[in-house]
C-alpha cells in the first residue's frame, strides 16, 4: 500500500527530492513515518515528537524536538520556533543527515561540512546571537550530563569552562588580559570540530526499504 | 643441569641478538634506510645473515618451530592487538571488517587452491600429483592476511583510520576461518573424498570455532574485570592478572581447536573498559608498557627466525608453481577487494573509496603465521617442501615488495592520512553529543539503526554490568567525566614532569577572558569583608582597580600522585618563577580532605599588562564538587620570588592574607583588590594540605 501511494504523489516528489536530495523511496518512506508520528494529519507538532519511545531516555531530547521546530534549521532564513510544522519542513530538517554522495568534490564536501555544524550550531544557540556564550554552552553539558548520574552542576561548569578555555585559545591565540572573550562564533565553532569529520560521521541510515517502520506502525498504536 | 642452563642461555642469546638487531640495525646503523624499508624487512634480512652465517659455521640453524610460535610468540602480538584496539571505528565498520575476513579469505583460498589444481594438471608443470584436496589446503594457508606483517607496516605509515581497522581488522578476524579451513582440509586429504555433509559440517565448525573463541575470551575477560574490581589493596599484581587471564583464554580455546586469536581479541577489548575503571594509574602504565615491549619482542624474534628459516630449507623449487602462486595471490585479493565494495558500498553510508579499496587490497600482506602453519604440515604430507617454498616466497614478496613500496604509493595517490590530534575536551563533548543526537534522530526515523543498538549496549553495560566490575563508586561515573580527569591527570604529569604545560600554540587566553562577565556576584557585606581584610594586610596603599590578569595552574590529585607530584609542582614552580624572574603570587586553597576528589589548586597572579608566554598558560580548572559551605578556611599566601619587579614602584613585602570562604570566592574579585606587590621577600610558606 505504501509504495504504490507514494509514486502517484510524484511531482510533489520530485521538487522536494530536488530541494533535499532524497530519493523517491526514501521520501515515501519517511512520509509514511510522518504520517505515523503526526497520526495522519498535516502536520506535527512538539507532543507528537514527545510519545516517541526511543527518545524518553535520551539526555538531549529537548533539544533534538527543539531542533525540528527551529525556523533557522529550515533553511527559508527564518528565525525563531514554530509550534507546529509540514511535511517539507520535517524533511529539510532530516536531511541535515544525509550521508554526502560519493562523488563530490571538494567544495561539496565542505558545503555540506557546514551545513551539518551549522545545524549543530543551532542546537547550541538557542538565543540565536551568533555566539554561544558560556552560559549555552554550560547547558549543553550539563544537560548531557543529566541522565548520567547526579555530579552536579559543578562538575558541568567546570568541564564548560575548560572547553571554552580551549577554544578561546585555539581561535584566539593572544588576548589581553582584559579582553573579554564574547562566546564561540560560527567560524570558531567549525575550527574547533574540524578534526571530527563531521561529513561522515553525522548520517544515519535511510534504506529503501525498511520493514521496521512498518511494524513500528503496529505496534507503536498499541502502546 | 648442564642443559637446562645451555638452553636457557641460547633462549637468551636469540633475544638478545634480536633486541640489539633491532636497535642498531634498525635505528642506528641505517637510520635513512629503515625510513625507506620497512623494519620487518630489515629483520628478515638480519634472519638472513645469522642463518648464513651459522650455516657457513657448519651448524645447523633453527628454524621457527610451530610449537614456539603459536605459543609463545604470537599470543603477546595479538594481545596487544586486541587491548589497544581502537573500539568505536571497529564497531562502526565490524560488518565491513566480517564480510572481507570470512568471504574475502574463503574467496583467496578455493581461488588460488583451484586455480593451482589447474595448473598442476597441466603436464609440463610435473605436478600431477598434486591433488585438488592438498591444492585446497596450500590454498588456506596462503590465503589469509597476517596481523604481524600488517602491524609491522602499517604501523609508519599513518594511514587513516578507517583503512587502517579494515585491514588490520580483517587480519585479526580471519584467523577463525583459517583455523577452520586447514584443519578440515587436512581432515579431509587424510581421508580422501569430501561428502555435502562434510561441507555442510564445516560451516558449522565455522561458527563454533569462531563463535567459541569469541566467548571463551569474553567470559574470561570478564573474569578478569571481576579480579580486578578486588584489587585495590595489591596493586602490584595488577597487570599480572591481565596478562595471565588473557594467556589462559588463548590456551584454553587452543585447547578446545577454537580460535584462540580471536579468543585473545574478545578478552582484550572485554576486559579494557572495566580493567582500566579499576586499576591504578601505574598499573596501567606497566600493562602498556609490557605489552608493547613484548610484542615488539616477539615481532622481531618473528621476523628474524622466518630469515633463518629460509637459509635453513628444505627446499623443493619449482618456478612455475612458485611464481603462479605470488601471481594468483596478488590477483585473488584484487579481485576480492574490488567484488566485496561493490557489494559492501550498497549497505554501508560512507563508501568506500577506490583509493581505499587500493590500499585494502595492496595491504594485505602474508607473514608468519602462514609459513608456521606449512610447516605443521605432517612431514609424509607430499610436496610439503614445495608448498614451505611457495609459502616463503609468498611471504617475501608481500612484506619485502608491498611492504616497501606502500609508502611511497600512499604518498603518490594522497590517500587521506590519519589526523594526529591531540585529545580535546570539545571533541570529546560532540562525540557524545552527536552520539545522542544521532540516537534520537535515528528515533525521529523511526529505524532501528547502528546508534540505537550501541544505545541499548551502552545502557545495558551501565545498569548491569558496571555495577558488577567496576571497584567503589566509579561505576556511576559518566565517560565525559572519566575522559576530563585523564586529560587533568595527563597534563599534571607533564606540567611536573617538564616544568611547564603542555599547549600546541602560545596563548594567552586564561580563564579571566571567558568569565569576566560571567562571574557570581559576591554578596556585597562579603565582598566588603575581603576588601577590608586584603586591605589591612597590604602595606602598599595604593590600590590599583584595573585587572590583573592571572593564569591558573591546577593539579588535578590521583591517588598515587599525590604527595610526589605536589613536591615537585612546589620545586619546579618555584624554579619556574625565579628563572622568569617575574612577579607571581601563590594563591593556594587547602584541599578538602572530606570530599570524594580532593582536588588542589593554585593561581598564580601576576602583575598588570605583562604578556604570558606558553608556560603560563593555564590548564582547564576543575572544580571541587564539594558544597560551598566547606569548614575549612582559606589563606591566601603569596610567594614573593627576589627578582626584580617590572612595574613595581615600591613597596614592602607582603603578609598573609587570610580568612575567606571557600566557596562564594570569587578569584578574579580578589585579584583586582591586590594592589602591586614590593619584589623584595621570597616567603615560602609551607604547603597546606
Amino acid at each position: 500500500m505504501g509504495t504504490l501511494q507514494s509514486l502517484s504523489d510524484e511531482p510533489e516528489y520530485r521538487e522536494l527530492a530536488e530541494k533535499t536530495g532524497f530519493s523517491f523511496e526514501q521520501i515515501g518512506i519517511l512520509h509514511k513515518r510522518f504520517k505515523q508520528l503526526s497520526h495522519n494529519e498535516n502536520t506535527l507538532r512538539r507532543a507528537d515528537l514527545d510519545t516517541i519511545p526511543d527518545l524518553a531516555c535520551n539526555p538531549i531530547r529537548t533539544q533534538i524536538i527543539e531542533a525540528f521546530f527551529d525556523k533557522r534549521n529550515f533553511h527559508q532564513n527564518g528565525d525563531g520556533t514554530v509550534e507546529e510544522i509540514s511535511f517539507e519542513e520535517f524533511l529539510v530538517v532530516m536531511s541535515h543527515f544525509r550521508p554526502p554522495a560519493l562523488n563530490m568534490t571538494e567544495e561539496q564536501r565542505e558545503k555540506v561540512r557546514r551545513e551539518k555544524l551549522r545545524f549543530l550550531f543551532n542546537m547550541h544557540n538557542t538565543d540565536n546571537d551568533g555566539t554561544i556564550t558560556l552560559e549555552e554552552y554550560r547547558h549543553v553539558v550539563e544537560e548531557l550530563l543529566s541522565r548520567s548520574g547526579a555530579l552536579g552542576k559543578e562538575t558541568a561548569k567546570g568541564i564548560a569552562d575548560a572547553a571554552m578555555l580551549e577554544v578561546a585559545s585555539i581561535s584566539m591565540g593572544h588576548m589581553e588580559p582584559d579582553e573579554f572573550y564574547e562566546g564561540i562564533t560560527f567560524e570558531h565553532f567549525l575550527k574547533i570540530l574540524k578534526d571530527i569529520e563531521i561529513e561522515t560521521r553525522m548520517n544515519i541510515r535511510f534504506l529503501n526499504m525498511d520493514t521496521t517502520t512498518l511494524c513500528n506502525r503496529d505496534s507503536s498504536s498499541i502502546r | 643441569m648442564a642443559n637446562y642452563c645451555s638452553s636457557s642461555s641460547m633462549v637468551d642469546l636469540w633475544l638478545t641478538t634480536a633486541a640489539a638487531a633491532r636497535q642498531h640495525v634498525c635505528f642506528h646503523l641505517i637510520p635513512r634506510l629503515s625510513g625507506v624499508v620497512p623494519e620487518s624487512c630489515l629483520l628478515i634480512v638480519v634472519g638472513l645473515l645469522v642463518g648464513g652465517l651459522i650455516k657457513v659455521i657448519g651448524e645447523e640453524p633453527p628454524v621457527l618451530d610451530s610449537q614456539l610460535f603459536f605459543l609463545c610468540l604470537l599470543p603477546p602480538i595479538i594481545l596487544d592487538a586486541g587491548y589497544f584496539l581502537p573500539i568505536r571505528p571497529f564497531t562502526e565498520n565490524v560488518g565491513t571488517i566480517l564480510v572481507f575476513a570470512v568471504i574475502g579469505t574463503l574467496w583467496n583460498a578455493f581461488f588460488v587452491g583451484g586455480l593451482l589444481y589447474a595448473l598442476c594438471q597441466i603436464e609440463s608443470v610435473g605436478l600431477t600429483s598434486v591433488d585438488l584436496l592438498a591444492c585446497l589446503l596450500f590454498g588456506s594457508i596462503v590465503s589469509a592476511v597476517d596481523p604481524v606483517a600488517v602491524l609491522a607496516v602499517f604501523e609508519k605509515i599513518h594511514i587513516n583510520e578507517l583503512v587502517h581497522i579494515l585491514v588490520f581488522g580483517e587480519s585479526l578476524l580471519n584467523d577463525a576461518v583459517t583455523v577452520v579451513l586447514y584443519n578440515l582440509f587436512e581432515e579431509f586429504s587424510k581421508v580422501g573424498t569430501v561428502t555435502v555433509l562434510d561441507v555442510f559440517l564445516g560451516v558449522v565448525c565455522f561458527f563454533v570455532v569462531s563463535l567459541g573463541g569469541v566467548l571463551v575470551g569474553a567470559i574470561y575477560g570478564i573474569l578478569a574485570a571481576f579480579t580486578s574490581r578486588f584489587t585495590s589493596h595489591t596493586r602490584v599484581i595488577e597487570p599480572l592478572f591481565v596478562f595471565l587471564y588473557s594467556y589462559m583464554a588463548y590456551l584454553s580455546s587452543e585447547m578446545f581447536h577454537l580460535s584462540g586469536i580471536m579468543a585473545l581479541i574478545a578478552c582484550g577489548v572485554v576486559m579494557r573498559p572495566y580493567v582500566e575503571a579499576n586499576i591504578s594509574h601505574k598499573s596501567y602504565t606497566t600493562i602498556k608498557y609490557f605489552l608493547k615491549m613484548w610484542s615488539s619482542v616477539s615481532e622481531t624474534l618473528i621476523f628474524i627466525f622466518l630469515g633463518v628459516s629460509t637459509v635453513a630449507g628444505p627446499h623443493a623449487w619449482n618456478w612455475t608453481f612458485v611464481i603462479v602462486t605470488v601471481i594468483l595471490c596478488l590477483v585473488s585479493r584484487v579481485l576480492g577487494v574490488i567484488g566485496l565494495t561493490f557489494i559492501i558500498n550498497k549497505f554501508r553510508i560512507v563508501r568506500l573509496t577506490k583509493k581505499d579499496q587500493f590500499i585494502v587490497a595492496y595491504g594485505g600482506l602474508r607473514g608468519a603465521i602462514a609459513f608456521s602453519l606449512g610447516y605443521l604440515l605432517s612431514s609424509n604430507h607430499q610436496k610439503r617442501n614445495l608448498f614451505l617454498t611457495a609459502i616463503i616466497t609468498v611471504i617475501f614478496f608481500t612484506v619485502f615488495v608491498q611492504g616497501m613500496t606502500i609508502r611511497p604509493l600512499v604518498e603518490l595517490l594522497a590517500v587521506k592520512r590519519k589526523k594526529e590530534s591531540k585529545p580535546s575536551i570539545n571533541q570529546e563533548i560532540h562525540t557524545e553529543f552527536l552520539d545522542h543526537l544521532l540516537t534520537g534522530v535515528e528515533g525521529v526515523r523511526g529505524h532501528y539503526g547502528h546508534y540505537h543498538w550501541k544505545e541499548k549496549v551502552n545502557r545495558f553495560n551501565k545498569i548491569y554490568v558496571k555495577r558488577w566490575l567496576i571497584a567503589g563508586e566509579n561505576f556511576m561515573e559518566p565517560e565525559l567525566i572519566a575522559f576530563y580527569r585523564k586529560m587533568e591527570l595527563k597534563q599534571a604529569i607533564m606540567l611536573v614532569e617538564s616544568g611547564q604545560l603542555p599547549s600546541a600554540l602560545p596563548s594567552t587566553v586564561s580563564m579571566q577572558n571567558i568569565q569576566a562577565r560571567a562571574t557570581p556576584r559576591l554578596s556585597k557585606k562579603r565582598e566588603e569583608e575581603i576588601r577590608r581584610i586584603l586591605r589591612s594586610n597590604l602595606q602598599n596603599n595604593k590600590q590599583r582597580m584595573c585587572s590583573f590578569s592571572y593564569s591558573r595552574h591546577t593539579l588535578f590529585d590521583a591517588d598515587e600522585e599525590d604527595n610526589v607530584s605536589q613536591v615537585h609542582l612546589r620545586k619546579m614552580e618555584r624554579r619556574v618563577s625565579m628563572m622568569k624572574g617575574r612577579m607571581s603570587h601563590y594563591l593556594t586553597v587547602p584541599a578538602d580532605r572530606e570530599s570524594p576528589r580532593p582536588g588542589v589548586r593554585r593561581v598564580r597572579f601576576e602583575s598588570n599588562n605583562q604578556v604570558f608566554s606558553a608556560d603560563s598558560v593555564p590548564t582547564a580548572h576543575f572544580e571541587q564538587p564539594s558544597t560551598p559551605r566547606t569548614p575549612d578556611a582559606v589563606s591566601l599566601e603569596e610567594e614573593v620570588p627576589k627578582r626584580r619587579n617590572l612595574k613595581a614602584d615600591g613597596g614592602g613585602p607582603r603578609g598573609t592574607v587570610s580568612d575567606s570562604n571557600q566557596g562564594e570566592l570569587n578569584y578574579q574579585r580578589l585579584a583586582r583588590c591586590l594592589s602591586d606587590p614590593g619584589p623584595n621577600k621570597v616567603e615560602n610558606y609551607p604547603f597546606m594540605s
